[in-house]
């Protein structure tokens, strides 16, 4: 006759009883030799599976392939990786069409004071205060801008002050001066250097624009543009004049 | 949400020191070193794979056996296996009575005959032995890996004990012959 309490005794030889029904059947296995025997044999049984069960190792280089996928692998690239894939795109796309876009509104602005300069040019009356005084043409300035600057002595100079006029550039007043070298007539534009003006052109530079000599810089919170059809060591030469003229 | 690269490593943290015993379950179920490196290999990537689905605190050993289980049932020799192997019942197996014979003969058996029989077994009480006895895991958790209600694994335990003594017990006597 099988003893109530053999269903009892894979929970013991598993540890899988605990507390009061533990120490029962603890108890019980003191006083029944049956049920000991049985016990013992299960928890040999149980010892030589254990031993007998460690069987198989996996192969060294099996072992370094797998944790070589798990790293090779996370999934956080497997993921996002046509996301990254598609903004890389987006911003190789997108950055040289914000520079295409940053140079073209410079070419515009650019454009728009060699507009200007033409335009003076055409008039009848190209400046509003005519005189190849420095002294005199600096403070009629004054009242008309919210900035002032310096004009250079040109008397030892091949440049002629011819006069100067107010100006309005990207809804900004300013300065426009008209010199003259030889028969060329240069102009000088100078504003307060915005954001948008500091990026045209950044340190003195030589460049061209509608067959037109320019050369622009920032200094002391201005910013400067010359354009002229002199040459450009004329257009340059001015503008270290002008660069000059406070120092 | 956690990090991505630290969910990567802390994965290979998790997964890692089981490679060995996973290997060793995935061999004993395939019976073959080629299917249970498939094997291994497999449950690794699925793992990874859904360890976003993984519960942080709750028990992954038990997790990442219950996919090595499930991907072996679904592979080619899983497949035969669920087809060759139909299942008892499970109440039959409470309350098996000890045969003390067995102790004596269980003292002759060795180590080889002892693998020998667990080989034999079906594998569906070769696969509780082996969480139970080899892996020491708590009904518990065999019942989270194998699917089925805690008093299923404690009989499916007993009947497959029942069957390892029996095989290792013919095995001694034919030994002896």
């Amino acid at each position: 006759m099988t003893c109530g309490w053999v269903p009892k005794l894979d929970l013991y030889v598993d540890g899988e009883l605990f507390g009061s029904e533990l120490a029962e059947v603890e108890a019980h296995l003191r006083a029944c030799p049956t049920c000991a025997a049985d016990a013992l044999s299960r928890l040999q049984l149980k010892r030589m599976t254990q031993a007998a069960g460690h069987r198989f190792s996996p192969r060294p280089e099996f072992r370094h392939k797998i944790a070589q996928s798990i790293e090779r692998r996370p999934r956080w690239t497997r993921r996002w990786a046509p996301a990254f894939a598609a903004v890389a795109a987006l911003v190789l796309m997108l950055v040289p069409a914000a520079v295409w876009l940053q140079n073209l509104r410079n070419e515009q602005a650019l454009d728009e004071l060699a507009d200007l300069h033409v335009s003076t040019l055409a008039s009848g009356n190209p400046v509003d205060v005519v005189s190849s005084d420095r002294h005199t043409v600096k403070p009629w300035f004054q009242g008309k801008l919210p900035f002032t600057f310096n004009l250079p002595e040109m008397q030892t100079s091949p440049f002629k002050l011819i006069g100067g006029r107010l100006t309005y550039f990207q809804q900004s007043p300013g300065a426009q001066l008209l010199f003259e070298v030889g028969k060329h007539q240069i102009s000088v534009f100078i504003f307060q250097n915005r954001g948008e003006l500091s990026r045209l052109n950044s340190g003195s530079s030589l460049s061209k624009k509608l067959a037109f000599n320019t050369e622009t810089w920032a200094d002391g919170g201005l910013w400067y543009f010359v354009i002229g059809d002199a040459s450009p060591s004329d257009v340059h030469a001015l503008g270290e004049l002008l660069r000059n003229a406070d120092r | 949400m956690i990090d991505r690269r630290t969910e990567a490593e802390s994965f290979e943290t998790l997964a890692m020191p089981m490679f060995a015993s996973l290997y060793n379950f995935a061999h004993w179920l395939t019976h073959n070193r080629e299917e249970a490196e498939d094997l291994v290999q497999e449950t690794y990537l699925k793992a990874l794979k859904g360890f976003v689905s993984f519960q942080q605190g709750t028990n992954f050993r038990a997790w990442i056996y219950r996919i090595l289980r499930n991907t072996f049932l679904t592979s080619r020799s899983g497949l035969s296996v669920k087809m060759t192997v139909p299942l008892d019942r499970e109440e039959d197996a409470i309350g098996l009575p000890a045969d003390t014979p067995e102790a004596v003969l269980l003292a002759r058996a060795d180590e080889q005959m002892l693998q020998s029989a667990l080989e034999s077994l079906p594998v569906q009480f070769r696969e509780v032995i082996l969480l139970c006895d080899i892996e020491e895991m708590s009904y518990q958790e065999i019942a989270e890996i194998v699917g089925i209600p805690i008093g299923t694994v404690m009989s499916r335990l007993s009947r497959a004990r029942k069957s390892l003594r029996e095989l290792l017990a013919e095995k001694v006597r034919g030994a002896s012959k």
